[in-house]
């Protein structure tokens, strides 16, 4: 592995970029070059957040390119169709299950899409299709916050990398009290 | 050692490493995180200012007394701190000054896509722009030294995609380099910019334009990266970065020093390339220049003047230039088939009891920048003007003048705390003197909120953590003259709507309502509760949809309305109680009291 591209998306306070800092953490650790771009400019919660970590022997661009994204990880379920258009042909798409309902379908008419249309909308650009239980087994773990150390156990098993130097990018990432914790969302995650 | 670093990150150590001994902001998207890094550092100290121009003339008045200062803000900030930037082109410095304008093309966030290079153009100083981290980190020593070498502010720009990216910085033990600063010596010739002393400085600030040119053509700031030579490419920033991967085959000459020009080098790498090609996000700033040298290029009928620049846009330009790049990849969007996630105020917000009113009252509103211009969005479509920081109370006193603040329908301003002590304060002053009618909102969650929760004058905390003196928002607006002053708890949804109620009644003299509640993110946020939706009780009326709550969503259908009932997320709510306060079945409760 020499070179990938990844997306990951979600909704505002789902820990997004704090994952995108952890993959782009684990090029460098492989001995790449990586580069990590988000876009950040509310705080408030519920928008949007879309952020993209390159590796490569030299990378230029900060952000990747539609239909050349290796590595689509969906924090949520719909955003999931919403990026699918950046995944190459082929490409691996993780998807967390949990839905967060968006403000449109409250104050206005939107519906929430049904899993069959996310399936479809997802398997039109790729069969390599991962669903992931990343509240449900966080909130097992009793910590919601958990969820995103979980897909990344679901990428690192995706990919062809070493667990163990995604343990130890993650471990230096959070505070002491989690440590433990984390370990087995990933492990959940890489499903052993 | 290697350490990913954003750049925003990257021009903090940059700027310690430099020796900065004074630093001074106004927070902006994506500026903000440029002096919250810098505060860590020991032996510099970092403030945050009420607006840009304050920061601006207090970090000049440290360069002036020998120090090196730096002053931070985004694109529009610069607009503010503009004033203060053309008076600084004439005096000059004494310790190094550098001008971070942080700018935002796409319009992440922010009201335009204005590109500073154009400032330093307009005000005849020399503009820097990295591309990436490690270069934040470089040229901010550069900039340093060449702020004192030719006696000049110097703008450092990067834009979003610069500071909000993370890339390689090679971090090794560098140190600071100590400043031990030059005394201010009395040169009112230099410092003090009445008419005669300007006219003798224009000449001076010419000429050192132009030397700052040749200094850039011989300058390693600026570099060629040899390639064929049938097209030539200049470029800078992170439109570089795309110029890299799209013409790698290419020669590439890339700009680290944006104004003044490199005219020579310009020359030398023109004459060796067939076609010279322009990339350059934003406007035509290189391009105009190029051919009024009388150098053919092309560039803006390939790479677009408006919007971000991205692969795929220069890679665009680059095929119908006939270079080879990949063909886009098509994939079938479900983008547009995906119900929209518009941005809306937080679970808890103090500012969702306003709108409630505000929309229920049917008044015009004259809005302002901060969280709360949210109003503007559904379901509360109650904000009719949003311009630039302040302008709400300027907007209100306009329309009073000409009589449009009618009973029929009333104009109120509505505006922050942080943004009242930005800009507010003279608007308000206007008002009062001229003996205007208008109804202000002030909009006091104790924290610049839009931003990430920044401290501000109105909080008393000031940038590195310490107590600084508390402004009194209310004791201003008295001191101003403002008699009808209302204090109202934000929560209190019946309390706010009754005191905007009550202040627009108010025809013949000027009236402030200051609804007070913390941002959620405070720590001393007071609520601590759950609410909960009765299902029996509820029957579907969908009147707390109209309070905007994330939390708050349609669940089953009520069997004798035939209307989606109400559903609280518990992982969502903090239990602020707008929704039970304007629920008419008493069908909300504390669940967990
Ligand atoms: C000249 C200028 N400087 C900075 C900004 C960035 N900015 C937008 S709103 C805002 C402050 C908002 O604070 P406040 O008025 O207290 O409202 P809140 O977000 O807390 O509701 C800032 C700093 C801007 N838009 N324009
Ligand atoms: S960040 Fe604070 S002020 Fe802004 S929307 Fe959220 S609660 Fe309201």
């Amino acid at each position: 592995m020499n070179k990938a591209d990844f997306l990951l998306a979600g909704v505002g306070g789902q820990g997004v970029l704090t994952a995108s800092d952890i993959v782009a953490e684990v090029g460098i650790a492989l001995g790449l070059d990586a580069k990590k771009s988000e876009v950040h400019g509310f705080s408030q919660r519920g928008g949007v957040v879309e952020s993209h970590v390159r590796w490569g022997e030299r990378v230029g661009a900060p952000l990747g390119e539609k239909g050349r994204i290796d590595y689509l990880l969906a924090f949520e379920l719909m955003e999931s169709a919403r990026w699918i258009e950046m995944l190459k042909p082929g490409g691996v798409v993780i998807v967390n299950r949990q839905r967060i309902l968006p403000m449109s379908a409250t104050v206005g008419d939107a519906v929430y899409p049904t899993d069959e249309f996310i399936d479809q909308a997802l398997r039109s650009v790729t069969d390599r299709v991962i669903y992931v239980e990343g509240l449900e087994t966080a909130q097992a773990l009793g910590n919601k916050n958990l969820a995103n150390t979980v897909l990344l156990g679901a990428l690192a098993r995706a990919m062809d990398v070493d667990p163990e130097l995604w343990l130890d990018v993650i471990v230096k990432r959070v505070p002491s009290k989690y440590i433990e914790l984390n370990k087995q969302a990933f492990w959940k995650g890489l499903g052993k | 050692m290697k350490k990913l670093l954003s750049g925003n990150e990257a021009i903090a150590l940059g700027a310690y490493l430099a020796g900065v001994k004074y630093a001074s902001a106004y927070p902006g998207t994506p500026s903000t995180e440029i002096l919250e890094n810098l505060a860590k550092y020991d032996g510099v100290r970092s403030e945050w200012a009420p607006n840009e121009k304050v920061a601006l003339d207090a970090a000049a008045g440290a360069c002036y007394g020998g120090a090196r200062a730096l002053a931070s803000m985004k694109h529009v900030g610069l607009n503010v701190a503009s004033e203060s930037l053309f008076y600084l082109a004439y005096t000059g410095v004494n310790g190094g000054l550098v001008i971070i304008s942080a700018d935002d093309p796409g319009a992440w966030s922010s009201q335009n896509e204005q590109d500073n290079r154009n400032y330093a153009r307009f005000a005849k100083v020399p503009c820097i722009e990295p591309a990436d981290s490690q270069e934040s980190v470089d040229f901010l020593s550069t900039a340093f030294d060449l702020s004192e070498q030719f006696d000049t502010p110097v703008i450092f720009r990067t834009t979003t995609r610069i500071s909000h990216s993370k890339s390689v910085v090679n971090v090794n033990g560098d140190q600071r380099v100590e400043h031990p600063g030059k005394k201010f010596s009395p040169d009112p010739s230099k410092y003090a910019m009445i008419p005669a002393n300007a006219r003798r400085r224009h000449p001076w600030v010419e000429d050192r334009l132009k030397r700052l040119g040749e200094w850039s053509s011989a300058s390693a700031i600026n570099r060629i990266e040899w390639g064929s030579k049938k097209i030539g490419v200049i470029t800078s920033s992170v439109a570089y970065q795309y110029t890299r991967e799209i013409f790698s085959e290419y020669s590439i000459l890339k700009l680290g020093m944006s104004w003044p020009l490199p005219e020579k080098l310009i020359r030398d790498f023109a004459s060796q390339v067939e076609k010279l090609v322009i990339v350059e996000e934003l406007d035509p700033v290189y391009e105009t220049e190029i051919r009024a040298l009388g150098i053919p290029c092309v560039g803006k009928e390939f790479f677009p003047i408006t919007n971000e620049f991205s692969l795929a846009v220069v890679r665009d330009g680059a095929r119908k230039l006939g270079v080879a790049t990949l063909e886009p990849v098509t994939t079938t969007s479900f983008a547009t088939q995906v119900p929209t996630r518009p941005p809306g105020l937080c679970p808890g917000c103090p500012h969702r009891s306003t709108f409630y009113s505000l929309r229920k009252l049917k008044v015009r509103v004259a809005g302002d920048i901060g969280c709360y211009s949210i109003g503007v969005l559904p379901p509360f479509n109650a904000m009719d003007t949003i311009g630039c920081m302040g302008a709400s109370i300027g907007i209100a006193q306009g329309m009073d003048a000409i009589g449009a603040n009618s009973d029929k329908e009333p104009w109120v301003a509505v505006i922050g705390d942080s943004t009242f002590l930005h800009a507010g304060m003279p608007a308000l002053a206007n008002i009062v003197y001229n003996r205007g009618a208008s109804t202000v909102l002030i909009l006091d969650n104790d924290i610049t909120a839009m931003t990430g929760q920044q401290e501000n004058p109105g909080t008393g905390v000031t940038l590195s953590g310490t107590q600084g003196k508390k402004i009194d928002i209310e004791a201003v607006v008295r001191g101003m003259g403002v008699e009808d002053v209302f204090v109202v708890d934000a929560f209190d949804e019946p309390e706010v709507e009754k005191t905007i109620k009550q202040a627009i009644a108010i025809k013949d003299r000027p009236s402030v309502v200051i609804a007070r509640g913390p941002c959620v993110f405070l720590p001393d946020y007071p609520a601590k509760f759950i609410d909960e939706v009765d299902d029996v009780k509820c029957n579907g009326c969908s009147l707390c949809f109209r309070v905007g709550c994330p939390a708050i969503f349609k669940g089953e259908l009520d069997a004798s309305t035939n209307k989606p009932k109400a559903l609280i997320d518990p992982l969502l709510c903090v239990g602020c109680d707008v929704c039970l306060q304007v629920c008419p079945r008493d069908a909300i409760f504390r669940a967990n009291n």
